[in-house]
Formats: structure tokens, sequence, C-alpha cells
């Protein structure tokens, strides 16, 4: 490798930080300026290519944001200019923004200004808006609001990057066709919309968290990003309690993230994990944040309720000391919020981790024919569970065998073969006893 | 990622108070820094150190040496970052506020994070 190349990879390797980094409020502020997100962001683009054949020579501005933003702004005078239709207000908006570069931008004060908040805020409702399907949602707010490149997103979605190229592409057009404004929803718009874009950030946590150790670094990535963009969020609408739940929720689940599988990728379950590799200073945000979404009027959402579960586990120095009953009691909470036969199968294990393991398999019992469980394997992995602490081996074995065979991640599916073996071999050693 | 940056104390430089305006810049900076989670702690450290040893059982406790020219205090911070030319970044936001100065910038392992080249 020669010096030169070396030093380009250096500023490279800086563009690519400062983007992630700037993009963001880049792209909301030229959205602001032209009213089409997808015009504002090949403007983003154009201004970052034009770092890169730039910089490596020049050397990095000392604003790097406030260069890139300069560099769109000229770019969008030019592109309105050139535009097709020529409208007047096509006009009108060049000259403004001709105005505006009088005077030399200055993206310090600029981000000390609330206005650039809100033009975030505008931006994550629209990358958001429910006119895309969630696919979208989540392809446009990594790429817009992450600063992750279109290669990047495939990668973490194990897609052709093209799919996801694609996705953008139509995503941009379906905005500019159902012309949507660049706006905060407002009066009881805003609830909605806003589950909307909590539910994206979570998507895209867990498809990061969801990753194993073996995977490419970008996927368990999305984890952190995701946490980004919550705690962004949090700060840009601080008043909405289920903002702070989501990245309590985000917080305490990525605290325990480094103890959740073993070196070869195995699932440790929660309640064998080396607590002392849990993150303390995850878990301290977490707990702030859910004090937070708790402290205002109203009851918990969702997220907050969840995050609340999530605590009681973060809170026990070890699984003994796990408080099953307060943990049953927001499941209650939640199911009635939320009802879903998901939420009565983790009850089904609290009750169980409680009041004990009969308690447990007749909730598990009761919910068994919900057709939305038919294929989900952790309905026989829990009733396996049970029927093993209840010592009937041979019905344990078979259910344990039945959620393996359900289940494609292959780790998961060697342990529940693994526990299945075992109450094989308990199941003889209780008939050879007897 | 986390990585702990730290100020050098130049003792040939006048040690003067920040300005107001500076204090007002630095706090909202590190306020945001903290919502958005890029910042996990700061704050200052006395030039004096206090040295300890351990050998065979026994302690021994040094106070200094302190050099005779008025040290500033040494700032530091612990922050977050997805990698070092981010890590990079923000401490050029940092330093964009303060002016002159130098310091370091080190990556800090979590417990059980195996150190890489």
């Amino acid at each position: 490798m020669t010096e030169a190349e070396s030093r380009d990879d250096v500023v490279h390797r800086a563009i690519d930080a400062v983007w992630r980094m700037e993009s963001p409020r880049l792209i909301a502020g030229l959205t602001r300026l032209t009213r089409d997100v997808g015009l504002a962001e090949d403007l983003a683009q154009d201004a970052l290519e034009a770092a890169l054949r730039q910089w490596p020579d020049q050397g990095i501005p000392d604003v790097p944001g406030a260069w890139l933003m300069a560099t769109a702004r000229h770019r969008a005078i030019d592109a309105l200019r050139r535009h097709a239709t020529l409208q007047r207000k096509a006009h009108e908006l060049a000259r403004e923004l001709e105005q505006q570069q009088l005077t030399p931008p200055d993206l310090d004060t600029d981000i000390d200004n609330a206005a650039i908040g809100d033009d975030l805020l505008r931006l994550v409702f629209i990358c958001c808006h429910p006119v895309l399907s969630v696919e979208a949602r989540v392809a446009l707010t990594l790429r817009l609001l992450g600063g992750l490149r279109t290669d990047e997103i495939a990668r973490a979605f194990l897609v052709p990057e093209a799919t996801i190229g694609q996705r953008i592409v139509r995503a941009k057009r379906t905005l500019s066709e159902a012309g949507v404004p660049f706006e905060v929803p407002q009066g009881a718009d805003f609830r909605t919309r806003l589950a909307s874009v909590l539910q994206v950030i979570y998507l895209v946590f867990n498809e990061g968290y969801s990753a194993t150790a073996g995977d490419d670094w970008i996927r368990p990535a999305l984890g952190e990003d995701a946490l980004r963009l919550g705690r962004v969020l949090a700060g840009l609408v601080p008043e909405e309690p289920e903002v702070h739940g989501l990245v309590a929720l985000m917080e305490l689940q990525a605290s325990r993230m480094r103890a959740r599988t073993d070196a070869s990728g195995t699932p440790i379950p929660i309640l064998e994990q080396e607590r002392g590799r849990w993150d303390q200073l995850l878990i301290n945000r977490g707990l702030a944040a859910l004090e937070q979404a708790e402290s205002g009027p109203g009851p918990r959402g969702p997220y907050a309720l969840q995050a609340a579960i999530a605590a009681c586990h973060a809170r026990a120095r070890t699984a003994e000391a796990t408080d099953w009953a307060r943990i049953v009691a927001i499941y209650d909470a939640l199911a009635e919020l939320t009802p879903s036969p998901i939420v009565e199968l983790n009850r089904a294990v609290a009750v169980g981790m409680a009041y004990g393991p009969a308690a447990g398999i007749e909730l598990v019992e009761g919910i068994a024919d919900q057709p939305a469980l038919a294929a989900y394997h952790l309905l026989p992995a829990v009733r396996g569970d049970f029927l093993m602490k209840l010592e009937r081996f041979d019905e344990a074995a078979a259910e344990l065998a039945r959620a393996a065979a359900m289940t494609r991640n292959v780790p998961e599916r060697n342990l529940l073969l693994d526990r299945a073996a075992a109450a094989t071999r308990r199941a003889r050693e209780t008939t050879g006893a007897g | 990622m986390k990585y702990f940056m730290k100020t050098e104390a130049d003792p040939s430089a006048a040690v003067t108070p920040p300005s107001p305006e500076l204090m007002v810049e630095m706090g909202k900076f590190i306020e945001e820094s903290f919502r958005n989670g890029s910042l996990i702690a700061t704050g200052a450290l006395d030039p004096r150190t206090t040295r300890i040893r351990s050998e065979g059982g026994k302690f021994t406790i040094t106070d200094g040496p302190y050099t005779e020219a008025k040290e500033a205090v040494v700032g530091w911070a612990i922050i977050e970052a997805a990698s070092k030319d981010e890590a990079i970044e923000l401490s050029k936001r940092f330093w964009g506020l303060v002016g002159d100065g130098q310091g370091t910038i080190q990556r800090v392992y979590d417990p059980g994070e195996v150190p890489q080249g």
C-alpha cells in the first residue's frame, strides 16, 4: 500500500464518520428548503460526492457539516433553476436560497437552533409515513436518519442491494406522489403516527439484536443505530412517555447483549446468563429512561410495560432474586392493553416461575389451540419446560422435540434437542428405577 | 465502542478560567451529548496524583511528585462512538469550542471485550 493510498483511506473513513453524524441534519435542512425529500437526499448525496473528490486533496474542513450544507445549497439553487417545470415557485425558492447564501451558513448556530430539531422530527415522521410499507419505512429511516448506505442496509437485512435500492427509490416516489407534507402531525394523528415511528425503530433494533455472534458486524450494529435514533427522538419529543419507554426497553435489552449467547452463538436463557456480563451503564440508562416514562400522568404504554419487565430482570442480582410476582402483575397490564397469545404465553412463563409449574401449564393449555401459536416453537418449548419441572419426562421430551422441529434457528434447535435428550434420559431413569 | 479522552495540561500556558460564553456553549454541548448517548461521563482531574504500589502484601503510598509550575486541571470524558473516526469527529467538536490545546483519545474495552490489534 502506498502512502497516498493510505492517506486516502484515512480521509474516506473520516468522511464516512462525518456522513453518518451529519447527514440526517443535512437532509432534514435540505427537505425544508426544497420541500422534497427525494431531491433533498439527491442533493446531500451530490455534496457527499463533492467531499469525496475534494477532501482528500484539500483536507477535511474544520466544520464538515457546514461545508456539506453550503455545497448542497449551491446545488439546490442550480437544481431548482434547471427544474423542468420551472414554476414560479421554484424561482422564488431559488431566490430565497440565494439570499440565504449571502450570509455564510453557520451550522454551529444552526445546530443549536431548535429549527434543526424540528426539521429532524419532520423527517422522522416522513420516513415512517403510513403511505409507505413497513419495509420501505425501515429502509428509508436507516438511509436518511441512520446515515447508512444502500449496500449496508442490504447487508444488514440479508437482501440484495438492488432490492433495497428499488425500495428506497419507490418510497421517495410514493412520498412525492402522495404530496406528503414536511410537517409534524398534529392532534389525534400525532399519537398514531408516533406509534409507527416507534415500531420502525424497534424493528430495526430487533433485527440487530437477533443477529448472532458470527454475523456480519453490520447486523449487530443495527441495534446501536436504533438506540441512537431512539435517544435522538426522546430528545425531540421529551414529553412523550412511550418514547422513553422504548428507549428504556432497548437499553435494557442491549445491556444483556454480551451475555445472551455463548462463544458458539448458542442462546443462553436469561436465567442462566452470567449477570456480571450485563452492561451496567446500559442498565442505568434504561432504568433512568423507564423512570421518565413512568413519571408522566396516565397509564403506561406497551413499550414502558415491556421495559418494566426487563427492569425486573436487570434489578435482580441473581436469577433467584427475580421478582416474578411483579412481572406477572406487569404482564397482566400488558395483556389487557395489547391482548395477544404471545403475551399470554410469556405471562404463563412468569406465572409458572411465581406460583409453580402447575399454575403455569394450566395457562399454557388455555391458549394452546390459538391459531396464532400453531407454528410458534416457543409454545411446545414452554410446555416442555413445565412438563419437565412436573417430572412428566416422556411428555416433556415429545414437546421439546416438537419445538426443535419447528424452529429454523440452528443454535436454538440444537439447544432444544439437547433438552429433549435430557428429558428422554430422565424418563428412562425413572422407568428403570420404578 | 467506548473511548477515553483527556486534555493535556500545558504548564507553559497561562491558566485562564473559561469565559462565561464558553461555559454556556460547553454546557449545551455536554447536555446534548449526554442526551444522544454519545457522552457517558465527563469531569476534571486534579493534577496532583497519589501513587499506590502493592508489593509482597505491603503498600507504598506516595503523593506527587508535584511540579512547581501551576498545572492546569485536566479535562476528561468517556464517550460512545461507532468508530475511532467518529470519536475523532466528536473530539473535534469539543476542541472547536475550546480552541487551542491538545489531548489524547484511547479506546476503552468493556469487561470481556477482547483487545484487537
